[in-house]
């Protein structure tokens, strides 16, 4: 009971920060469910999103002029670019 | 040529795919989420312990889908800047304002209220419980919505004039964009079937418990909100597929045509209600276009143009031309042919390069009369792109077969949940185990029905990514096959790993019941 009472007068900031940490600390399932989740976001975000994923246009161009250049010239001679993609290392 | 269709095909494999695993996990989040609402709402109301005890069985398996599917479909967003820039640039403004108002909603709307809904028992008031339940599933179907709208304008882009200068559309009416009828019918139509799977997913399971002999009041009760939950989401997903249905005669015919399988379309147009494609039918021969078919007579006149004998063109019609259309204004015309919308469409083509070339020379009046050719044949711009007619019909078999099967699991679900409902009030339903078997082995049919219903829209609309503005081919970047391959191969092993996890997790939660509780 004083427990309870000592959190009601305890900061708003403090209050949310115990809620979430009792609630982590309460799980059971919950546990196995946040090592699924951190895991699946670390492949994507560190591994699939770093290593397989690079956005092509800001990777190969520095500006956006230089990017819409290359999309139009993609859009106007869609031919060409492609000659032009097995020919890029 | 081949190495590009050979690029082309990997990319769209591995969109499908992910799409296909992400469109596993949502819908139950959405179905659930409301159902899980429901239940914690009559808590509230009676005070029943029993009840409280339900929900929070039904909130843990909400909680293992929303955990193993979360994120999912982030990746689908990785893939636009890796495999699709130039589409990605081309229409960046539109797609990612409704994306970006997504992650946003999703982050502060579900992240905040899920904790409360897991983590608030007996920490917050009742009240506020039950609030944060409900404010988790709102938030799930808002997050559904901008995804939706943002997948309605590539189906029929509206709201935005294209810049040739930076080669991309800018979006000048949002609420064109939102309130588009595409995205109205697409929103409804997608959460409301997300009702119906939850809706089957509590019915089956707590079939199991019934068959099992355990945890019955919670299976009598569950069954009785899943059922009612199902029956309206079907009810919704019946009308706003009709109204869909509407949509794409209008705005996709071709689709709409592949859907019916239809090559010569006439007034009083029939429905097939069942049929089996006759394979060797193309659309520049005269074979029969079903081996066997079940019609029902003008029902998809009255469907696609509210009138029992208004004209639904079929695939040569589209393709010949000539017949009475609408434009993207809504005003009436005669259709074009697929050979004269592609000579519009090499000419917006040409307009662009010659734009380009002004601009660079700083020659504002060649500039001027480039833009203006560009405007007056802008929306066949795609089908510059277009090498043969041929290119512009989607797979037939695919999006006939999938419609259908959707069509035919929609009407039996329809049966199912009145079927269950009449049953479980009369307090008979424990008995007839065959229905309860039925009941559990509806799961999958489920899950089988609102993938048939992605593929009918997403197959339909091919060969474009955004309607008659862009080709799926002419998306695509400059990458190297193998890197698609590559990826697609490892996004199948870890969706099948979630997938895998998922499936345990809930079979040994459903094992446990409510035990634990």
């Amino acid at each position: 009971m004083e427990g309870n009472k000592a959190m009601k007068n305890a900061p708003v900031l403090l209050r949310i920060w115990r809620f979430y940490l009792e609630g982590f600390r309460g799980m059971t399932l919950g546990k196995t469910l946040w090592a699924i989740i951190l895991i699946k976001l670390f492949i994507l975000f560190f591994i699939l999103k770093l290593f397989f994923f690079p956005d092509i246009l800001q990777q190969r161009f520095d500006t956006d002029e230089e990017r819409a250049n290359a999309v139009i010239e993609n859009l106007t001679n869609p031919n060409n670019s492609h000659q032009q993609q097995s020919q890029e290392p | 040529m081949n190495d590009l269709f050979t690029l082309v095909d990997w990319s769209r494999a591995q969109f499908a795919l992910t799409a296909i695993y992400h469109w596993l996990f949502v819908p139950l989040t959405l179905g659930l989420g409301v159902i899980v609402g429901i239940m914690e709402t009559i808590y509230y109301r009676t005070g029943d312990e029993r009840w409280k005890t339900i929900t929070k069985y039904w909130m843990t398996l909400f909680g293992v889908n929303f955990a193993i599917g979360v994120a999912t479909g982030i990746i689908l967003e990785f893939q636009f800047g890796t495999n699709w820039s130039n589409y990605s640039w081309f229409v960046g403004d539109i797609f990612g304002a409704p994306l970006a108002i997504e992650g946003i909603m999703a982050f502060f709307m579900e992240a905040t209220f899920i904790a409360v809904m897991f983590f608030g028992w007996n920490k917050v008031s009742k009240r506020f419980h039950l609030a944060s339940t409900w404010l988790t599933a709102i938030g799930a179907s808002i997050s559904a919505l901008w995804i939706l709208v943002a997948n309605s304008w590539m189906q029929y882009p509206v709201g935005m004039q294209f810049d040739p200068e930076t080669a991309r559309n800018v979006m000048d009416d949002f609420w064109a964009l939102v309130l588009s009828p595409v995205a109205v019918n697409k929103f409804f139509h997608a959460v409301s079937a997300g009702w119906v799977l939850g809706g089957i997913f509590v019915v089956g399971i707590s079939a199991w418990y019934l068959l099992k002999n355990r945890e019955n009041f919670l299976a009598k009760q569950s069954i009785r909100v899943g059922a009612w939950v199902g029956l309206a989401g079907t009810l919704i997903v019946a009308y706003t597929g009709d109204g869909s249905a509407y949509q794409v005669a209008e705005k996709q015919p071709m689709k709409l045509a592949a859907m019916e399988g239809i090559y010569h379309g006439t007034e009083g147009q029939e429905l097939i209600a069942f049929g089996i494609l006759n394979p060797n039918k193309k659309f520049d021969n005269d074979e029969k276009e079903f081996l066997f078919d079940i019609p029902i007579p003008k029902l998809l006149s009255i469907l696609a143009t509210r009138q029992a004998d208004g004209f639904v063109p079929g695939i040569n019609d589209i393709i010949d031309g000539g017949y009475t259309d609408k434009n993207l204004k809504g005003e009436e015309i005669i259709a074009l042919s697929a050979q004269e919308k592609m000579e519009r469409g090499r000419l917006a083509i040409a307009a662009l390069a010659d734009f380009n070339t002004a601009r660079q020379a700083n020659d504002t009046t060649a500039m001027n009369e480039a833009r203006a050719r560009l405007d007056a044949n802008y929306e066949y711009f795609g089908y510059g792109y277009i090498d043969s007619v041929e290119q512009l019909i989607p797979h037939v078999p695919f999006v006939f077969y999938s419609f259908h099967i959707m069509i035919i699991l929609g009407g039996y679900f329809l049966l199912f949940f009145i079927l269950i409902l009449i049953l479980s009030y009369k307090e008979k339903l424990p008995r007839l185990k065959w229905l309860l078997w039925v009941a559990v082995w509806t799961i999958p049919l489920g899950y089988v029905c609102l993938e048939a219903g992605w593929i009918v829209a997403e197959m339909g609309r091919q060969p474009w990514v955004i309607q008659d503005i862009m080709p799926t081919f002419a998306a695509i970047s400059n990458i190297e096959v193998a890197s698609v391959q590559t990826t697609f191969w490892l996004f199948a092993a870890l969706f099948t790993i979630l997938l895998i996890a998922e499936v345990g997790i809930m079979l040994k939660q459903i094992k446990k019941g409510t035990e634990q509780k």
